[in-house]
């Protein structure tokens, strides 16, 4: 009797996710009639309120930070639905130079949740054939997570199906002083070297430098958890890149959210083409 | 002292309503979040009119009585405003483009009255971008005399107001009489201290990245400087936004309903919150203000922490 009620429970679990699969399908086949973005960013804004939502604490040290799991598989299933929809890049808001100021077990629970998420990270990317960047001051993370960050990017190098690109110990003024730093060296040489009689440094020069030259533009950037603030994320990259704030928090964002999103950017999409394409001709 | 508006004197013409947005511009993810505070709701039943007032009403800033709900600790110290929609604003109106920026420059010199009033120290607005030298050319060369003329007439109130003007941007594309124009009243106004204007002319957020970059390289070209000395202290430095106290906005405020930074300030904006207001730049007036303003001093600032 309770193998048949399993049984029937089983059935109709699969015939529920069917139905949603389907309906999933209609919704991103009618959203692909219109443009698809071809790079989506996500401030994963909210982990925490979650958290004390769902009332997880830290374990510190001992054992990662429970309340950071569901913002990764948040950050999994929107992969997932990215690449059903066509979006080819993905870039997502990890962790902040300025987090460092968090408290200190705080900081190392996140550490030690995104190191064990690391063997777990590759599975899916290789199942979903996708390439990752892990993009930021890598010099400011432990030796063990930045080999391992290392490591996954030499690993996945030949996908190109999609672009997973993770911010960590990143921030944009940072990312930006990184680059002008290299054109300026960049320059000096030539100089020196007589390559170059031009004293000018061009706007490509300076993009060609920042960590997110591996990726275009976002064309949408979306936060999470109700704040609507940039918090030094992609801040020259952003400049055309469509807003949008959504009050749920990262661990809850759904297929639904990404839909909502998608539509505001098919209304205004012509315009930031045009305004990108005129600035590059300069 | 209750509260009251300065009534500039208003077009005749009416304008119809404007066209019904779909359900999903509603602003349910992004503006005008509800103010928590309990009075806010009587907000705009107490801006009530009391005859003409004295413009640029004097008296000092702490005995000035602000809208209700609003804080005076929790002021921002710097606004900046992209000022959107001028030109759809004339074509709801079946007018010509130029009074939809006539209604434009109305609608600023409102909003600079507002900001000496309620105590915000600078006010950055986004005038003509870098990108907009692509509109066609008479409409350009409209903008270009309309910032002549109003800097020209307004010049008088700056002094007397002892309002500083900065203008920040590739000021080399701009007509030279505009150009002495704009330097000279820069110069001029340098020592007022009561509140600043900084006007973005021929401006990108990536033009002052680059433009920082280029003096930072010819420094370092120089021996003044090694590249890897460069930090964010020598960066901002090099900034156009350098030229006031506070060069990084608290609160940025876009008009017309676009959610986007369009190029505009670009360093200075990565812990500034943003507002994204419904109505078109002539329709902001002093009510949208207070929304914004409102808003802001809802939010909780990490600063990225």
């Amino acid at each position: 009797m309770e193998k048949e009620v399993m049984s029937s429970l089983k059935m109709a679990g699969n015939i529920l996710c069917s139905a949603s699969s389907f309906i999933r399908k209609c919704i991103f086949g009618v959203l692909r009639v219109g443009p698809i973005p071809n790079h989506i960013a996500f401030i994963m804004d909210g982990n925490r309120r979650y958290a004390k939502k769902q009332k997880l604490s830290h374990d510190g040290a001992a054992g990662g930070g429970g309340r950071y799991d569901a913002g990764f598989w948040a950050l999994m299933v929107m992969l997932l639905y990215c690449q059903e929809l066509g979006v080819k890049y993905i870039t997502a808001y990890a962790f902040s130079i300025d987090n460092f100021k968090r408290k200190p077990e705080e900081v190392e629970s996140l550490m030690a949740s995104m190191l064990e998420k690391f063997h777990l990270l590759d599975i899916l990317v290789k199942r979903l054939a996708v390439r990752v960047h892990f993009v930021g001051n890598l010099e400011l993370l432990s030796n063990e997570l930045r080999a391992s960050a290392m490591e996954l990017t030499e690993a996945t190098a030949a996908y190109s199906k999609s672009v997973l690109t993770i911010c960590i110990a990143y921030t944009s003024r940072d990312e930006i002083l990184h680059a002008v730093r290299e054109s300026c060296e960049q320059k000096r040489i030539d100089l020196e070297f007589d390559n170059d009689d031009d004293n000018e440094i061009k706007l490509m020069k300076v993009e060609k430098n920042m960590y997110m030259a591996v990726a275009p533009d976002p064309d949408i950037i979306i936060r999470t958890g109700g704040e609507n603030r940039l918090s030094n994320f992609l801040l020259w990259q952003s400049c055309w890149s469509h807003l949008h704030s959504m009050w749920v928090l990262w661990p809850e964002i759904g297929v639904w959210n990404l839909v909502f999103a998608i539509l505001n950017f098919q209304r205004n999409k012509t315009y930031h083409l045009e305004m990108r394409k005129k600035e590059k001709e300069l | 002292m209750p509260f009251s508006l300065h009534f500039s004197p208003t077009p005749l013409i009416t304008a119809p309503s404007p066209l019904s947005k779909p359900f999903f511009l509603v602003p349910y993810y992004h503006t005008l979040h509800a103010p928590k505070s309990p009075f806010c709701s009587s907000t705009e039943h107490a801006l009530t009119h009391q005859g003409k007032k004295e413009a640029f009403d004097r008296g000092p800033e702490d005995s000035q009585t602000l809208p209700l709900g609003l804080r005076r600790d929790a002021m921002p110290s710097h606004v900046a405003v992209i000022m959107d929609g001028n030109r759809r604003w004339a074509r709801l109106r079946d007018l010509p483009v130029r009074s939809g920026y006539e209604a434009g420059v109305e609608s600023l010199r409102k909003i600079v009255e507002i900001c000496c009033k309620w105590g915000i120290k600078v006010l950055s607005v986004f005038a003509f971008s870098s990108d907009n030298w692509f509109r066609p050319k008479v409409e350009v060369e409209f903008l270009m005399s309309l910032f002549e003329r109003g800097m020209q007439e307004d010049t008088g109130i700056f002094f007397r107001e002892n309002i500083r003007i900065s203008v920040i941007g590739d000021l080399t594309k701009l007509p030279k009489a505009l150009q002495e124009l704009m330097v000279n009243l820069e110069e001029a106004t340098k020592n007022n201290t009561r509140f600043q204007l900084i006007v973005a002319v021929s401006y990108s957020g990536h033009y002052d990245v680059v433009q920082a970059c280029q003096r930072l390289a010819l420094k370092a070209k120089c021996g003044l400087i090694e590249p890897s000395d460069i930090n964010v202290s020598l960066m901002e430095q090099e900034l156009e936004t350098n030229c006031t106290e506070f060069p990084h906005p608290d609160l940025l405020i876009r008009t017309s309903g676009e959610f986007r930074i369009s190029n505009f300030m670009l360093w200075q904006l990565a812990y500034t919150e943003l507002f994204f207001a419904q109505s078109l730049w002539p329709d902001f007036g002093e009510a949208e203000f207070l929304k914004a303003l409102l808003a802001f001093q809802q939010r909780q600032r990490r600063y990225g922490v």
